[in-house]
């Protein structure tokens, strides 16, 4: 059973604006017979305003894509052509109170009707952009040609990074072996093996005290010409383990943006070093 | 889950049953009092032990099998069905070839799959638009390259039945080993395993009354056997690992109310099953029966309801306190209908319309009517959302009045 929330049972059970709008100038048919899910969205739009005055629909599918399409219509209503072209998919869940990650496809579907009505408006001809292709990830309907397409672009070699680029498997994981059959099929075009080990971020070696200090300076170093415009400086004073102490100096000393400095420096710092690592101004130091 | 939990109506029970009073009786102590270890040398063991044994012989009288020892318990229906065919493929490594049929359960469908890419050949039985195989093909991919053969005897689904015995029969002549999945038909269709031919046979304790998480394969005497489970001398050194002894003894005690039931299950229940099938198609327009009637379980219809779907139906239903099941993706969170629905060539607008109810020895007429009484409106109000209904009949050449573009 689907963890459905309040707001999509309700519109499920109680959905607004069903039914043939007549007189609509706007008319978007999307969705899918074969996924069992599939949507007209009918608009009136009023052409003085270019805003949408009413809005209908009907819809094939489950409870999840009535309640989408349902949210859609209210949403819209009243709103100008341009701003209704803004809505995300996210937004139409959301209305809902979320979606469960499988069935975020109902909300996209919600989008794509709203955009093909607004071209069908315009005299314009909606291109969907769907790939064809099995479908591998359920959760964010992801199909293989995409998948492949992407470890070939950007010459991917593991699951992580599909799912970072594509999203695909980052839901219940259920794909995961999907994933790795194409990323073998496209490794071994490259003539790569698909590595059996999770990849791990390469291990650092700990840094020496030396080093340390001298890649905070270059950091430092690469920072100033920035304060500098500002009219300040920054100046490195010690290095205590992972305690930095700086001096700030001109019109940042004073100043209330000194601590998002130091926080900035900080974060820098921490990027470049990989390790954590605190900034204080040089006054904090103790008195030996 | 439901405001009315009191006179909840279930017709679910393809997927799973509700554990028999008895056999939660039988099965309790064996938790508490009795939680010895059969293997163990005294006698907190030794009780355990012989209640197993009259487990075995209550699943073998159930199954007609001709020794105790044929019967291996398992921990599912899943695990009964991987150990057949993966047995017979180690036991057999020159025959590189399986024959199934398209409309498996997953537990056999996804393991020939796999399978497949490992390089065997599969032969994917086909079935007409009523879920019939044809004998035919089937003959024609017997051969001695075959390790084995799997065909459910009943589909979980539409509860159409295979004529396994008789293919069973062929498959012997021509000297290939036959298993059978047989978790919806045990306890629903007599069987009587030593008259047949059939090598390996799977059930499921839940699916008749025991608890989830027990099985069986049956493992007809002098077939080769490779275990999937290695490690203890359990189960023969067929399947390691110490004894489900509570879930086996309490799948003993519902093998043998099965076994009394079975006269009941093929008249009264499917007096029920008839009386909903008829009075549903009497009382909704555009709706058919899928699978092949005339060959069926007793307990089992599936209808498709056409230009709606199927979770939006249950949804409906449970709310009035309805439980069913549906062949629609939305369902399963795939994004196409059923296998079975689709091997069967039931169009898109039907197959994810299509409703399983599924009744046990614990529904009572009331229940059927019930459902009778409500889905008529159930089906039109979602009809009168749907782009593919108007009024009161499908819209004017449905398929053209709304081809949407995919998306
Ligand atoms: C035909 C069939 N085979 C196998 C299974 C799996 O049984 P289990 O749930 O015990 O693993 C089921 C039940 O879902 C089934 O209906």
């Amino acid at each position: 059973m689907w963890d459905y929330s309040e707001e999509v049972k309700e519109h499920f059970y109680n959905p607004r604006n069903v039914g043939v709008l007549e007189g609509a100038n706007g008319v978007g048919d999307v969705g899918s017979i074969s996924c069992g899910d599939a949507l007209r969205l009918m608009l009136k739009v009023d052409a003085e305003s270019d805003t949408i005055t009413e809005a209908r629909f009907q819809t094939f599918g489950c409870g999840s894509a009535i309640a989408s399409s349902s949210a859609l219509t209210e949403m819209v209503k009243g709103m100008k052509l341009d701003e209704a072209l803004e809505i995300t998919n996210q937004q139409i869940a959301d209305f809902l109170g979320g979606l469960p990650p499988e069935k975020m496809h109902c909300s996209v579907m919600g989008r794509e009707a709203l955009h093909a009505a607004i071209a069908d408006y315009r005299g314009e001809v909606w291109e969907d952009d769907h790939e064809e292709g099995a479908l591998i990830c359920k959760c964010f309907g992801i199909d293989a040609v995409m998948i492949e397409e992407t470890i070939r672009a950007n010459n991917l070699s593991s699951l992580e990074e599909v799912t970072n680029y594509t999203k695909a498997g980052g839901g219940c994981a259920t794909c995961h072996e999907g994933i790795e059959e194409i990323l073998t099929k496209v490794l071994a075009e490259r003539g790569e093996t698909l590595s059996p080990v999770v990849k791990q971020p390469e291990p650092k070696a700990p840094l020496t005290n030396l080093q340390r200090i001298k890649r905070i300076e270059t950091v430092l170093e690469s920072i100033r010409p920035a304060l500098q415009r500002d009219h300040g400086d920054v100046e490195l004073v010690d290095v205590d383990g992972k305690t930095v102490y700086v001096n700030m100096t001109g019109a940042c000393s004073g100043c209330s943006q000194a601590a998002v400095t130091l926080g900035g420096i900080q974060q820098r710092l921490m990027e470049d070093l990989g390790e954590f690592v605190k900034v204080v101004p040089a006054s904090a130091m103790k008195r030996a | 889950m439901s405001e009315k939990a009191n006179n909840d109506v279930y017709l679910d029970n393809n997927a799973t049953t509700m554990v028999a009073p008895e056999v939660v009786a039988e099965m309790l102590p064996f938790f508490t009092e009795q939680f010895g270890n059969p293997s163990s040398m005294h006698r907190f063991g030794d009780k355990v032990g012989k209640a197993l044994k009259q487990a075995r012989a209550q699943v073998q009288s159930l199954l007609g099998a001709d020794l105790d020892s044929e019967i291996v318990f398992t921990s599912c229906g899943t695990e009964a069905d991987s150990t057949a065919i993966l047995s017979a493929c180690k036991a057999q490594p020159e025959r590189k070839e399986i024959i199934t049929t398209v409309v498996e359960h997953p537990a056999v469908m996804e393991v020939c799959k796999h399978l497949e890419k490992e390089g065997y050949k599969v032969h994917w039985l086909t079935v007409d638009k009523r879920g019939r195989l044809d004998m035919q093909q089937y003959i024609d991919a017997l051969s001695d390259q075959v390790a084995i053969v799997s065909v459910m005897w009943a589909n979980n689904e539409t509860g159409t039945l295979f004529p396994v015995q008789e293919m069973a029969e062929l498959a012997r002549t021509a000297g290939v080993m036959f298993h059978t999945d047989a978790v919806q038909a045990v306890g629903k269709v007599p069987i009587n395993l030593k008259d047949t031919a059939i090598d390996m046979l799977s059930l499921s304790g839940h699916k008749l009354h025991a608890p989830k998480g027990v099985g069986v394969l049956y493992v007809r005497r002098g077939t080769r056997f490779r275990p999937l489970l290695r490690g203890g001398h359990q189960e023969r050194g067929r399947r390691a690992g110490t004894e489900n002894a509570a879930g086996i003894i309490a799948l003993g005690k519902a093998c043998e109310m099965a076994q009394e039931g079975l006269e009941y299950e093929n008249s009264f229940v499917k007096a029920m099953r008839d009386r909903l099938e008829e009075g549903l198609l009497a009382a909704i327009p555009n709706c058919f029966v899928t699978g092949d009637p005339a060959n069926r379980l007793p307990n089992t219809v599936n209808i498709a309801f056409e230009y709606i779907e199927g979770e939006a139906i249950l949804m409906l239903l449970n709310r009035q306190g309805i439980a069913a099941s549906s062949g629609s993706a939305c369902t399963s969170g795939s994004l196409e209908p059923s296998h079975v629905m689709r091997a069967m060539d039931i169009p898109y607008t039907a197959a994810h319309g299509s409703i399983r109810f599924s009744l046990s020895r614990y529904n009572a007429m009331e229940d059927v009517e019930r459902v009778i009484e409500v889905m008529p409106a159930i089906v039109n109000q979602l009809r009168q959302l749907s782009p593919y209904w108007a009024g009161d009949k499908p819209a004017a050449n449905p398929e053209a009045a709304f081809s949407p573009t995919y998306a």
